[in-house]
């Protein structure tokens, strides 16, 4: 019977694990360092981990498709540096679309090598993000990009403004998680991409046009790193080359610790939105107990390996496997 | 006078999962040399208590004995350890390995340094295989195997520990009649040597061939145990289902209606060459032959998942081009696949999602899809199908079989098909599920549906059809009523002889 109780708590443990160890870690921050629960770095926190998020939204769809995008990272970088640099060339008003009208088409390529040719999204995506640094840096030249009137731009209205007091990165963020919330969870599109992800035959014998859901997954991911480009580049005018390296993998992370199944098929734009909250409060708080901060590169990977052990125990309702 | 013990005995087993009592008090007893059939519809608790058994699930309540020990299992591997050995359904070996390597795979005979002791390896190996009389060695690349060839490794495998016990569960669900000869010489070899039997299939015939006793589950409480030679099929599906089975012939009595398919000389490569039929309203057309004779390959290409290289097809007279299933669902043609799990069912969505997934576009209010009149049709089609689930939101994939396949025919219904094909509408699903899908078939039929059924079980297309077409190496041999067929003259065709001469 002791066994059982055990059991019981392991599946407990497993199911809402995540959000247990989450909370201990919380208590332990705000009991070590009275400023990590102060308002105004709860909203610090969310405001960082805005762009991170927006990216992750994306991935949310490509990953529940069934594939990955590792590209995002570096395309974030492109977008930045390109819309920074048009800024000056052609004005923030044409800067912009133009810079969505160039990472919009970068998504469709990604989109048609892996929907329409069925190529492999790992191979696909990881050499579009070595692919895209090279673009990158060919655009620039290698050298940082900065606006030259950097207090006289509306741009800055992006990543630095605030309505109603709340910074504007946080509501973008929020309102697009709403509606690709809404998206994913109620319209035709966000059916057929559960069932694309979750069993690709059978959506195809439902007369779901495969090839054309996986596109637009990664059409609708390179929209998000457009945003995400436009927020980066707003809040800082100005950019090294590689401000998104890296990203891609903590964007990833983000939606396993949501939940979301690396097989496809499973995961929600609410727990996406937890995973991203999680890492944001997680590496906050590290920061704050005064680590340095790549201590956190250990420290994500350490959750990420927590969060798929607690997965796959979730799935046999064990801890552990007592045979191999 | 000494008593002879059970060499497995399950006693009282219960299991509860959430909202579900899987096995309510089971018991089970198997004596050495016996073949002791386990039967049940699907959900009726088989698997669960085979679970149990092999310690993947531990019992709320109820104990295990080996040889009348009680015993605790905690895995299939200690299970294996402790003399009771599975053999299961869907086999698990690695192709790219040889038999031997297979056969001990993670328990390899070694010499010094880790290397591998390949004579003895190869040797025991070949002893195990003679035992078992087959006509392959150890060296061979179990890839290269059969299936029913693969099936004896798997078997090989359960030998290399002494079992007291093995588990065969639906042994011979892709043998063929020669193999599954093989096999139960297999068993029967196993039973002198005293070994006790738990054989779990769904075939009668296979039941009373080769069973010492039969106990029956149904909805994961105990039935009874009947023994073999004092029982018959009626009384076993009674206890199985409640109810008896009805495979009589089955023709329409109702009017038929206008010609809704024909199919003139379609042709689709090597598979099916000059296949002509129509197909009217209210008719159930059977489609029988031998796997490989092209029939599935016909409800694939009417379904846009193939493209033909020649022939016409005609929906209500008008001349069709079908290249997708989308313009197949679009003309009104819906097909319920032959893979239930991998090409009908997204197995981790909800019933409802299921169900709607083809017409999901055009449920909608605004921009949003209707969640009421999806669970309207959700709820016509469970009543209408009498599909037992808790409610829509359950995860299909822990449905029993049959109302899995009753989602997806559901599913192509609620599309209103002009034409609905059902390839092999009862694989893999228990007697009682069964008898339910065929009064459907015939019930659709009734209310003017055209409906091809393609199948590979005689009793099924002789029970369903009103007409039969035999199939032979990708050509229509003969066309059958349902008043002039028999099991003799519908053999005959799909064997490729044509009215006595051999084609």
């Amino acid at each position: 019977m002791a066994d059982m109780t055990k059991q019981g708590i392991g599946r407990l443990l497993a199911k809402q694990g995540i959000l247990i160890a989450f909370a201990i870690f919380m208590i332990g921050f705000a009991l070590a360092n009275q400023r990590f629960i102060a308002i105004d770095n709860i909203s610090g926190v969310i405001r960082s981990s805005a762009i991170l998020g927006v990216m992750a939204l994306g991935v949310t769809f490509v990953v529940i498709g069934g594939n990955f995008d590792l590209s995002v990272g570096s395309m974030m970088s492109l977008s930045t540096i390109v819309v920074l640099d048009l800024h000056d060339k052609i004005g923030p008003a044409l800067a912009i679309p133009a810079m969505f009208a160039l990472t919009l088409a970068l998504g469709a390529f990604i989109g048609f090598l892996v929907g329409y040719m069925k190529l492999n999204s790992l191979i696909v995506t990881l050499g579009m993000l070595s692919a895209i640094h090279g673009l990158t840096l060919t655009w620039s030249g290698g050298k940082n990009m900065d606006i030259a009137d950097k207090a006289g731009t509306w741009f800055a209205v992006f990543g630095q403004g605030r309505v109603l007091g709340v910074p504007v990165p946080i509501l973008i963020f929020a309102g697009l998680a709403i509606i690709l919330g809404i998206v994913l969870s109620r319209t035709a599109f966000g059916r057929k991409v559960y069932a694309v992800g979750g069993n690709g035959q059978a959506a195809t014998f439902s007369g779901i046009p495969r090839a054309r859901i996986v596109f637009l997954t990664y059409v609708l991911s390179s929209f998000c790193v457009a945003v995400a480009g436009l927020l980066q580049a707003s809040r800082s005018l100005g950019s090294q080359n590689t401000v998104g390296q890296g990203m891609e993998l903590q964007v990833l992370a983000a939606v396993i610790l949501g939940g979301a199944s690396l097989m496809g098929g499973s995961g929600t734009i609410f727990k996406t939105v937890i995973g991203v909250l999680i890492l944001g409060f997680i590496q906050n708080g590290l920061l704050l107990m005064g680590l340095a901060f790549y201590v956190q590169y250990v420290v994500t990977w350490g959750i990420i390996i927590l969060a798929v052990w607690l997965d796959v125990a979730a799935k046999r309702g064990r801890l552990w496997s007592p045979t191999a | 006078m000494t008593e002879i013990t059970p060499v497995l005995r399950l006693d009282g087993i219960v299991k509860t999962f959430p909202g579900v009592r899987a096995l309510d008090g089971v018991s089970l007893s198997v004596m050495p040399g016996e073949v002791h059939a386990l039967m049940g519809e699907n959900g009726a608790g088989k698997s669960t208590l085979m679970k149990v058994l092999g310690g993947i699930h531990a019992p709320d309540a109820g104990r295990i004995f080996i040889a009348e020990e009680p015993v605790i299992m905690t895995s299939p591997q200690q299970a294996k350890a402790k003399g009771v050995v599975f053999i299961h359904q869907e086999l698990s070996l690695a192709d790219e390995l040889s038999v031997a390597e297979n056969i001990f795979l993670g328990e390899l005979p070694l010499k010094s340094f880790g290397r591998v002791d390949w004579k003895t390896l190869y040797d025991t190996t070949d002893a195990i295989l003679e035992t078992l009389n087959v006509g392959f060695d150890a060296r061979t690349r179990v890839g290269d195997l059969s299936i029913a060839n693969q099936q004896m490794v798997e078997i090989g495998r359960a030998l290399t520990v002494n079992p007291r016990a093995v588990i065969f569960d639906e042994p011979t669900a892709s043998l063929t009649d020669a193999e599954k000869v093989v096999l139960f010489k297999v068993i029967a070899d196993l039973q002198a040597r005293g070994v006790g039997i738990i054989y779990i299939s769904h075939r009668m015939e296979e039941i009373f061939k080769i069973t010492d006793r039969i106990t029956v589950l149904r909805d994961g409480q105990y039935r009874g145990t009947l023994i073999t030679a004092e029982t018959d099929e009626d009384e076993v599906t009674q206890l199985m289902i409640g109810r008896s089975l009805d495979l009589s012939r089955n023709a329409s009595h109702h009017q038929m209606g206008d010609v809704a398919l024909e199919v003139r000389d379609l042709t689709c490569g090597t598979l099916f060459q000059d296949v002509s039929f129509s197909l009217r309203k209210g008719e159930v057309l059977g489609f029988y032959g031998l796997v490989g004779a092209g029939r599935t390959e016909i409800a694939e290409t009417l379904f846009g998942l193939r493209t033909p290289s020649a022939g016409q097809i005609l929906l209500e007279g008008q001349a069709v081009r079908i290249t997708s299933p989308i313009e197949a669902i679009r003309h009104g043609i819906s097909l319920v696949p032959e893979d239930r799990k991998n090409q009908g069912l997204v197995l981790g969505m909800n019933c409802r999602d299921n169900m709607t997934l083809p017409q999901v576009d055009g449920l909608r209010a605004g921009p949003f899809v209707s969640s009421g009149a999806e669970v309207e049709i959700f709820d016509h089609y469970k009543e209408k199908l009498d599909i037992r689930t808790p409610g829509w939101r359950q995860i299909v994939g822990n449905l029993s079989g049959g109302n899995q396949q009753k989602i997806v025919i559901g599913k192509w219904l609620s599309m209103r098909p002009k034409v609905l094909i059902v390839d092999e509408p009862t694989r893999g699903i228990d007697v009682g599920s069964k008898s339910e899908i065929h009064n459907l078939i015939r019930d659709l039929a009734a209310q003017g549906y055209a409906v091809i059924v393609i199948s590979s079980e005689m009793p099924e297309v002789l029970h369903v059809s009103d007409r039969i077409i035999a199939m032979f190496a990708g050509r229509v041999m003969r066309e059958f009523t349902s008043e002039e067929v028999t099991e003799d003259n519908l053999i005959q065709a799909i064997s490729g002889i044509k009215e006595g001469r051999v084609a």
